[in-house]
């Protein structure tokens, strides 16, 4: 296998870190104007760790991630910030240095399988092809390996079934052979973009376990983007929570879980369906829609649809350790005892709700 | 596979039944002119055409002339007799077709060098001043009929009456007797023939590749770390040429079939569109409706050829 590039040492602190996003921003020209996706965003995740990433659609948490892969790198596109990957800044690579990371150091497997196979050759061949973009062997070595890996994610026949198209997969195998083909060449992280999105409830959980079983098995940090904090629950050891481009809240899983900080959160919190409870009549939901990104609301960018804004929330909040524990971060301005107690709604369960009107603003 | 071939071919045979019956019924209903009196000659008088007319069994019920007619092309191959040249219809087609041919067969594989690259290169410049150059040109010969861009090509390059004289021209098909000089005369009508394809050949490979460029299975391929050339000429352009194919299988039928007809009249060139273009200016009726069923012919056949290859370029309609 071919090593990452080395690209001249930077000169901010050295990441110890597998990879470390910091201050990410990606900006897109588009003819209504300048679309900031990703505004500030810091993250990271080592070896062996999995960090969650949720959000709503257009919260920039795809397109953060595209961008450490250097698959947002476009004429419109404006990039800053650091992306540190085994100590390289990958934003200072050429092209040509961060294609032969990509598919070998890092991975990334997508949403639809349907759609992200080649529907014209078969997935044999897709797979060999990975394996050769990056390793010097020959055919039929490529093909051992990829059929072994094959094996690894479940799929039967594994020989025979090398030379199908996508099209003679069900929705499960398809994903199965995308993450097969994502770890061909033995990746150091895995970067999953709603991986379990397009399949139904029973093979997302097989979905999640595989991916958990592989990240043990090939010692990987593992990037999991959703919407969904059920997924977020089942596999990720820090979550980052992401709106309009920026994070809003990060922490372990159980402080985003049992102690949020950040309305947005509790917000989402607020929406899960529970299957310990008895089923509420509604679930409630988040009011409003998200800003737009092209012309951001002043200061939070939560304002406009947090029933708790005051005077302060005109100014943007920085992330930092607030009324959270160690390690755990937000930005929000409220008073971090008055949180405790407005987070808890109806039930006594964490949810985002108007607080009580005539002049009782916090 | 082999099923679906027989029912294609068997369908096809009943589409050209229809077609030679339309054929028949316009010139029955809508005549242009009466084929025994064109026959007959300026001093005749009226026994004599309708002895001629009897001959040419014109006379009799037009089911029956019909019922003729397709017997004579199915058990016979026989596509009737050419009143005015004196000579079977089949003869007239098959002695053109030659010249035909190589006009098209040069003239398709100009367009897929100028319109395919062309299309690659606009779709992954867009909205670069490449893109939209070429664009603007591929609009204008569009727009350009192709008798007047045959007539400027010669005045430009014929070799007699050019500006710059570089090409053979006019009628110069006609008297070259090799393979290779037919081939040096057919050069402007080969350009001229393809310009406008070319056009919309590279218009349409710009489209297709710019949606597919857009597909998941093209950031896979990014994600793969394959290199940029190799996403964009093994994932993107194998997709999107595989609706081009559709187009080019109708547009060499319908070449074949008499479309040229412009090119083969600017330059003289003695194919089936001139034969076509002079037959209708006689009334002759049968060689009309012979070429056309022979266009007809061309038409379904390559239309089998498309849906044949389309099978084998798109995994996908195998299955189906």
């Amino acid at each position: 296998m071919t090593d990452s590039p080395q690209a001249p040492a930077t000169t901010a602190t050295p990441a110890r870190k597998l990879l470390e996003v910091r201050d990410l921003m990606v900006s897109f020209e588009t003819e209504d104007g300048t679309l900031t996706a990703v505004d500030g965003a810091s993250f990271s995740v080592d070896r062996g760790e999995t960090l969650g990433i949720v959000g709503e659609s257009g919260s920039g948490k795809s397109v953060a991630n595209m961008t450490v892969l250097g698959l947002t790198r476009a004429r419109y596109t404006t990039i800053s910030g650091q992306i540190f990957f085994d100590g390289t800044d990958l934003l200072s690579l050429q092209p040509d240095e961060l294609r032969k990371v990509r598919g070998n150091d890092i991975a990334m497997i997508f949403q639809d399988p349907l759609t992200s196979l080649h529907p014209y050759y078969k997935i044999g061949w897709q797979m060999v092809e990975a394996v050769q973009a990056h390793q010097d062997i020959n055919h039929d070595a490529a093909r051992k390996r990829s059929i072994d890996l094959l094996k690894l994610v479940g799929i039967p026949e594994a020989e025979r079934r090398f030379d199908q198209y996508p099209h003679e997969f069900s929705g499960g195998m398809r994903q199965r052979v995308m993450i097969a083909m994502a770890l061909v060449n033995d990746p150091k992280l895995l970067i999953a973009d709603e991986p379990t999105t397009a399949l139904d409830v029973t093979l997302q959980a097989q979905i999640l376990k595989l991916l958990q079983r592989l990240q043990k098995e090939f010692e990987m940090g593992v990037i999991m983007i959703t919407h969904d904090l059920g997924v977020i629950a089942e596999v990720a050891d820090e979550v980052n929570v992401m709106y309009a481009g920026r994070v809003v809240e990060k922490g372990s899983l159980d402080q985003i879980f049992y102690d949020p900080q950040h309305p947005y959160a509790w917000g989402l919190l607020g929406s899960l369906t529970r299957i310990d409870r008895d089923r509420v009549a509604r679930l409630s939901q988040i009011k409003g829609q998200p800003p737009s990104l092209i012309s951001p609301p002043k200061g939070c960018p939560f304002r406009p649809r947090c029933p708790h804004s005051f005077d302060k929330c005109l100014e943007l909040p920085e992330l930092k350790q607030r009324g959270g524990e160690t390690g755990h971060l937000d930005r929000c301005w409220l008073d971090n005892e008055k949180k405790k107690s407005l987070r808890i709604v109806e039930g006594g369960e964490i949810g985002l709700e108007a607080p009580a009107p005539a002049g009782a603003r916090s | 596979m082999a099923r679906y071939i027989v029912r294609r071919v068997l369908w096809g045979v009943g589409l050209l039944v229809i077609v030679s019956a339309v054929i028949f019924l316009i010139f029955y209903i809508l005549p242009s002119a009466d084929p025994a009196v064109l026959r007959a000659g300026r001093n005749s008088g009226p026994t004599q055409i309708a002895a001629i007319r009897h001959s040419l069994g014109l006379d009799r019920p037009i089911y029956e002339q019909f019922f003729d007619y397709m017997k004579g092309i199915f058990l016979h191959f026989d596509f009737g007799f050419s009143y005015q040249y004196n000579v079977p219809v089949r003869q007239l087609i098959v002695t053109r077709l030659p010249a035909t041919t190589y006009l098209v067969v040069g003239a398709v594989i100009v367009w897929l060098l100028m319109g395919i690259p062309t299309g690659i290169i606009s779709a992954i410049k867009q909205r670069s001043l490449l893109d939209r150059t070429t664009m603007a040109t591929s609009l204008a010969l569009i727009s350009a009929p192709v008798f007047w861009l045959g007539l400027v090509s010669l005045y430009l390059f014929a070799q007699d009456v050019g500006q710059f004289q570089i090409f053979p021209g006019q009628g110069s098909y006609e008297t070259a007797t090799t393979f290779v000089g037919r081939g040096e005369a057919l050069i402007l009508p080969w350009i001229v023939l393809a310009a406008a394809t070319a056009a919309i050949y590279a218009r349409y490979m710009r489209s297709s590749m710019i949606e597919v460029m857009s597909e998941d299975y093209i950031r896979t391929a990014r994600a793969k770390g394959l290199t940029e050339r190799r996403v964009i000429m093994r994932h993107g352009v194998r997709s999107a040429i595989t609706p081009i194919v559709t187009l080019l299988g109708l547009d060499i039928g319908t070449l074949l079939a008499g479309n040229a007809i412009l090119t083969e009249s600017v330059f003289n060139i003695p194919g089936v569109g001139r034969l076509l273009y002079t037959s209708i200016t006689r009334s002759d009726l049968t060689t009309i409706q012979g070429i056309t069923l022979f266009g007809a012919f061309f038409i379904v056949i390559f239309n089998l050829i498309v849906d044949i290859a389309y099978a084998y370029l798109d995994p996908r309609v195998r299955y189906q």
